[in-house]
């Protein structure tokens, strides 16, 4: 089944010039595992089409059951450089929430998802 | 040696809830007030203010904050430490001296002043000796836009508020120093960290970290339940409880709204973050991967187990340029077709500028309402969306360009799609941008200065 991340992780978006970073946290820490496995840099890339122009970076914080993504290249020039209503990001943590991932039927049962 | 210290978030930034300072002073027990005023580009405008009258150059509502709470901090022995002193660091505490002289505090309190930071006037000197000042992300050096630069600045970190402190300071003002020193900077004074106790830096930098963004640690922007959280009207800012041993509680006084948990203190840990296992600032590396959160009661989270590295040979430096001009026009179209409407009306008004032959460097066209936030992600929209804002963008070296892309934007009322309005404002504005340039320097060339005036 496809399930949508707003239902497995929160977020936080920011920029640093014009790289635009995604926090994507687990809502429960069982969900961790799921998003290290589905949430690649690479299906980042691709759901950021036409809007991240540079690489996709990921980092791991087990710690805190979360996934750190730097799009680079992605706020039209950043700060003052950028003519985008969101030249700072903010609004890329929703962004992002909006994939959808696929799991089997056993492990959406395995996870109370179903 | 005290057991534990309470350092309040009173500003995120420089135009945050005026009020949230007032209220940490008087809303429960505090020991130091934390307030962070300096964006990237806030220096290049105090730049300008202070090319215009010499007086300026700092944050201007630091002075008249402190009128109305340095009663109360001295009575209570709550040290204030800000980064209000802008590019006018000693203009900002001679008007604090003065206000303070005012209201009968004469001879109670000594004001810190923490300089050193700004290099605005060596850049030549620099550059010269072979102190390139390469742009971090793009690897020019900084000659390239010399004759642009507007104003230089090197991050301090938590040295010289210690010393500030340590020399009986009970208000700190620095210029360019880090948001994260503002925090650190009370807690090595108190327990007397030792240079090289990098997990302990680390520790006092993290908590900086979350709480230099006011309430975004405590229930501002927050995802995670956000419907439920309480009371945002009276929200409460952080505040980070140090202990000598490196761990700490983030908290907020009691009867304030807002809501400090597990999740949202994540939130704030992830915001521009960069690679988690190296945060690095003047005072150590800081690594994030470390970090243990636990739930410590209501609106409390402990946090604990932080490593952290030593700190690097350099600085990082804070350049700010002109370089060129940008406008943003809108219009409103209203149902039916609205979003069919504002993309026929930015056909014609692209239409027409090509016909003026008027080039930009960079045009961008989003369409509020249907995809401004989220782009293609968003989707077609439907058809019976309500309104949809045309906004448009142009930007360029040409400021004579600019000046003309403004005046056709309300033309297109009367000679485009119907069903608009939403011209309310005027004519776009023509503004100049004042670019970033992050750079590093090596902390060798550069020397913090410290000086205390009694008030």
């Amino acid at each position: 089944m496809k399930i949508r991340l707003t239902r497995l992780a929160h977020a936080r978006s920011g920029d640093k010039g014009d790289t635009a970073n995604v926090g994507l946290i687990a809502l429960r820490e069982e969900f961790y595992p799921l998003l290290m496995r589905e949430v690649t840099a690479e299906r980042v890339k691709k759901h950021f089409t036409g809007i991240c122009q540079g690489e996709v970076e990921r980092f791991e914080l087990p710690n805190l059951g979360a996934l750190n993504f730097l799009l680079h290249e992605s706020l039209g020039g950043g700060g003052t450089l950028s003519l985008m209503t969101d030249a700072q990001g903010k609004t890329f943590s929703t962004a992002l929430l909006r994939m959808e991932i696929e799991i089997s039927d056993d492990e959406s049962r395995s996870l109370a998802l179903l | 040696m005290k057991e534990r210290i309470r350092i309040a978030a009173g500003q995120g930034f420089w135009g945050d809830l005026p009020d949230a300072p007032v209220r940490q002073v008087e809303g429960g027990p505090i020991d130091y007030l934390m307030l962070d005023y300096l964006a990237e580009v806030t220096m290049s405008i105090m730049q300008k203010q202070k090319a215009r009258d010499p007086n300026a150059g700092y944050a201007r509502d630091f002075v008249p904050l402190m009128k109305q709470i340095m009663p109360a901090c001295v009575d209570r022995n709550i040290k204030v430490v800000a980064n209000a002193g802008g590019v006018n660091v000693e203009g900002c505490a001679a008007a604090v001296r003065e206000v303070a002289r005012e209201i009968g505090l004469s001879g109670k309190l000594k004001i810190g002043i923490a300089t050193g930071d700004d290099i605005l006037d060596r850049i030549d000197e620099l550059i010269t000796r072979g102190v390139e000042l390469r742009n971090m992300d793009t690897e020019e050096p900084l000659s390239t836009v010399r004759d642009r630069i507007q104003s230089a600045n090197a991050y301090l970190g938590a040295a010289p508020i210690v010393e500030a402190l340590s020399k009986g300071a009970q208000v700190v003002i620095t210029g360019r120093a880090t948001d994260t020193g503002l925090t650190l900077g009370p807690m090595i004074h108190e327990f007397d960290w030792a240079a090289d106790d990098w997990d302990k830096l680390a520790a006092g930098t993290i908590a900086g970290h979350i709480i230099e963004c006011g309430a975004q640690c405590s229930g501002g922007n927050c995802q995670y339940e956000w419907q439920s959280i309480p009371d945002l009207a009276n929200v409460g800012f952080p505040i980070a409880e140090a202990a000598p041993d490196g761990t700490f509680v983030i908290t907020k006084h009691e009867g304030t709204g807002g809501r400090v948990n597990v999740p949202s203190v994540k939130e704030q840990l992830l915001y521009e973050m960069g690679d988690p296992h190296e945060y690095i600032t003047p005072d150590c590396v800081a690594d994030f991967t470390t970090i243990q959160l636990a739930d410590a009661g209501a609106d409390r989270v402990r946090v604990f187990g932080i490593k952290g590295r030593p700190a690097t040979d350099s600085l990082k430096v804070s350049i700010s340029y002109s370089s060129g001009f940008k406008a943003v026009g809108t219009l409103v179209y209203a149902w039916p077709d609205a979003y069919e409407k504002a993309k026929a009306a930015d056909r014609i008004l692209r239409a027409r500028l090509d016909r003026l032959g008027l080039k930009f460097e960079h045009m961008l066209t989003e369409f509020v309402g249907a995809n401004a936030t989220h782009g293609p992600l968003a989707g077609e929209p439907s058809r019976d969306v309500a309104e949809v804002q045309l906004r448009v963008g142009v930007r360029g070296n040409d400021r004579k360009g600019i000046e003309r892309f403004t005046k056709e934007i309300a033309p297109l009322i009367l000679t485009g799609p119907p069903a608009v309005t939403g011209f309310a404002g005027g004519r776009p504005k023509v503004e100049e941008i004042v670019a970033y340039w992050p750079a590093l320097i090596p902390k060798s060339e550069i020397q913090s200065r410290v000086a205390i005036l009694e008030v």
